[in-house]
């Protein structure tokens, strides 16, 4: 049985009739596994993991099917029973550390919180917990910095802190929106490597969300593309870099600028995400799409089995080949 | 910090040469001078009343009067009040306590209605609260402080009879000024009732000078707190579980305090000007109402250093409220 278990989960803003940010968004999370989430910004995977959190606020709607973690229904899940798991066993690191902490208490105020909260330690205990987590994040100096206040920290040094609050409840997972977008480039390297280093040494599973899709190459297990609010593909990593069933994850794939070497322009797909007055009424990515068919533009498709994963297309591409299936090029 | 501390200091030598030229030169542009307002409407006879600016040194020269003054202050002579021949210094001590009693009343009465109706607007942001806070608030600052006063003497104490019409305390108890507090005095007295009744008399007051720095902390107290709400590390806070009051109060106020904070320091400015509106509509023999009666009585020893006193405690407030500033912001806390 999966840790995170998402089922048709939508989430619009305003009345029931809103365009959904994100929409029938069907996901799993193992235990101990890296499953890496990617697409470009707007397309729903930081208010998918928010979502989660509890983090949406009204006029936020959240609706689905199933929405269970580690055996908690957390769409019903309210007040106090629910903040026992968020910030302990489900934690999360966000994208600017610089805005991240708060900047009026000290780094070690700020993860001796969540201890006090989570852990029921308190005064020396609590310090000496704050501090191996610091040290555990290889902060130089652990000690000195416990009286740090933010702004004396680099965004680097701020990330660290951020996640060693993240892990200070032992997390049976943790997400990870974009955690190195605000980084300089040198110091994402050294934050990915640590979050992995994390990842293994506690089993944690991890939700990385971003951009960058070398990142995922090198780290995920697993890997969900997402377009317009909706899972397009989901599949194993490598496996899907080197075989993508979904047009979506193709052109994205070859949008790698390493990919365009020797081109004169990098590789795009033209037009834009469709935005709330021009939702296509069969597949979202139907305006964009280079294989398009009639049947794309009519119907929308729903995420089904693919040769390696899921993938949401009338016509994969890439599948053991079914003559049928197979769109006129 | 220190070299903080001394250039605010430098400033404060040109401000005061300021104050002292303002009071001298406006006091004296009023027609009529101290022996005519004492004369009242009896003939004023020219030989008594060249005689009597004479002793008073009121005949010399403008500059040379405004030298003399400042030579006096140099020497820390404030001088003596030209109707009661009282020294000014004193008659101040004596009478600030109850200014000072009346406005920690008010910014009571403002800071902990106004930080609480605030956040709460910015909790509820858009509800039928919000638009009845601001709404309200915005009339609260735009009321002119003697009418409002006056409103709600009609209302409460003539009309209802809940509170009395004016001054500190009922004549019927008799209290010793120890620390001129009076909600203390009477605590300190046998007297029995004495304290409510005190109290009974400061409410009033304290809500009609309190009401214009509510209005503006609770306005403030409501933009800061929905800025800082939309903060990533309220967001943070919100995802590590704590839970809601927390969020709030914890992470939340402590940094809307910081804007809030320097208005309230700006506050006490406005509130010692109030103090004189107040003090004159409910008879509170504070410094406010004896200004007043020191600028009718043309009573320039007065009317120069009692403002000055009151420029002085504005200045230190504020001072201090930076310095308070610091200490709720340590970004600033670090740069200096």
């Amino acid at each position: 049985m999966s840790l995170l278990n998402i089922k048709n989960l939508s989430v619009r803003f305003g009345d029931a009739n809103a365009v959904p940010v994100v929409d029938g968004l069907d996901l799993n999370v193992n235990k101990g596994e890296v499953l890496a989430i990617v697409g470009e910004s707007g397309s729903g995977k930081s208010v998918t993991m928010m979502a989660l959190m509890g983090l949406i606020d009204a006029p936020g709607i959240i609706k689905a099917d199933a929405l269970t973690f580690d055996g908690s229904d957390m769409l019903t899940l309210k007040g106090r029973a629910r903040r026992k798991i968020i910030g302990k066993d489900l934690a999360m690191v966000f994208q600017d550390p610089m805005t991240a902490l708060n900047p009026s208490y000290t780094v070690g105020f700020q993860i001796e919180e969540v201890i006090r909260q989570h852990l029921g330690l308190s005064g020396k205990a609590a310090r000496q917990r704050a501090l191996e987590l610091l040290e555990r994040v290889e902060i130089p100096g652990a000690a000195s910095r416990l009286n740090a206040y933010p702004h004396q920290l680099s965004g680097g040094m701020s990330q660290r802190v951020a996640i060693a609050m993240a892990i200070a409840g032992e997390p049976k997972l943790l997400i990870a929106d974009e955690p190195t977008t605000a980084l300089d480039v040198t110091i994402q390297a050294q934050i990915m490597d640590l979050l992995l280093d994390l990842q293994r040494d506690r089993d944690m599973a991890l939700v990385l969300i971003t951009h960058d899709l070398a990142v995922v190459a090198e780290t995920a297990n697993r890997v969900c593309v997402m377009y317009a609010g909706q899972a397009v593909e989901v599949g194993q990593v490598p496996a899907l870099f080197d075989a993508p069933a979904h047009p979506y994850t193709e052109a994205l794939l070859a949008a790698i600028p390493e990919h365009s070497q020797g081109a004169r322009r990098l590789a795009t797909l033209p037009g834009i995400v469709p935005g709330r007055y021009d939702r296509p009424q069969g597949c979202l990515l139907s305006p964009r799409c280079p294989y398009v068919q009639q049947k794309c533009r009519d119907v929308r498709p729903t995420l089904d089995p693919s040769a390696l994963g899921e993938v949401r297309c009338f016509f994969p591409l890439n599948q053991p080949s079914h003559a049928n299936q197979e769109p006129a090029r | 910090m220190f070299t903080f501390i001394a250039r605010r200091l430098g400033l404060l030598i040109p401000t005061f040469f300021g104050i002292t030229l303002l009071t001298f030169s406006l006091i004296r542009l009023i027609p009529g001078d101290p022996v005519e307002v004492m004369m009242g409407e009896r003939r004023v006879d020219p030989q008594m009343h060249a005689e009597a600016l004479e002793r008073l040194g009121l005949n010399k020269p403008l500059y040379e009067q405004y030298l003399n003054y400042i030579g006096d202050l140099a020497q820390g002579n404030l001088g003596e009040s030209l109707r009661t021949r009282e020294s000014v210094w004193h008659e101040f001590l004596t009478l600030f306590p109850a200014t000072l009693e009346l406005s920690l009343a008010a910014l009571l009465f403002a800071g902990t209605l106004g930080l609480l109706a605030g956040v709460i607007a910015a909790l509820k942001r858009g509800s039928l609260f919000d638009h009845g806070v601001m709404g309200i608030s915005l009339a609260g600052y735009s009321m002119p402080i003697f009418w409002w006063g006056l409103l709600l003497i009609m209302f409460f104490s003539v009309g209802l009879g809940w509170t009395p019409v004016s001054g500190r305390i009922d004549l019927l108890y008799d209290i010793e000024p120890k620390t001129g507090f009076m909600l203390i005095d009477t605590l300190l007295s046998d007297e029995e009732g004495a304290f409510v009744d005190a109290l009974r008399h400061l409410i009033l007051p304290a809500i009609v000078l309190g009401t214009i720095p509510l209005a503006v902390i609770a306005r403030m107290t409501r933009s800061a707190m929905l800025e800082v709400l939309r903060e990533d590390y309220v967001r943070t806070a919100r995802a590590k579980g704590l839970s809601p009051a927390r969020v709030i109060f914890v992470h939340g106020l402590r940094n809307a305090m910081i804007p809030v904070l320097t208005v309230f320091g700006l506050q006490i400015g406005a509130l010692l000007a109030g103090a004189v509106l107040t003090e004159t509509i409910f008879s509170w023999p504070g410094i406010g109402k004896w200004l007043i009666e020191s600028i009718g009585a043309r009573d320039y020893p007065v009317v120069q250093n009692g403002i000055l006193l009151i420029a002085c405690l504005v200045i230190l407030v504020n001072f201090v409220v930076d310095i308070l500033y610091g200490l709720a912001n340590p970004r600033i806390r670090h740069q200096r």
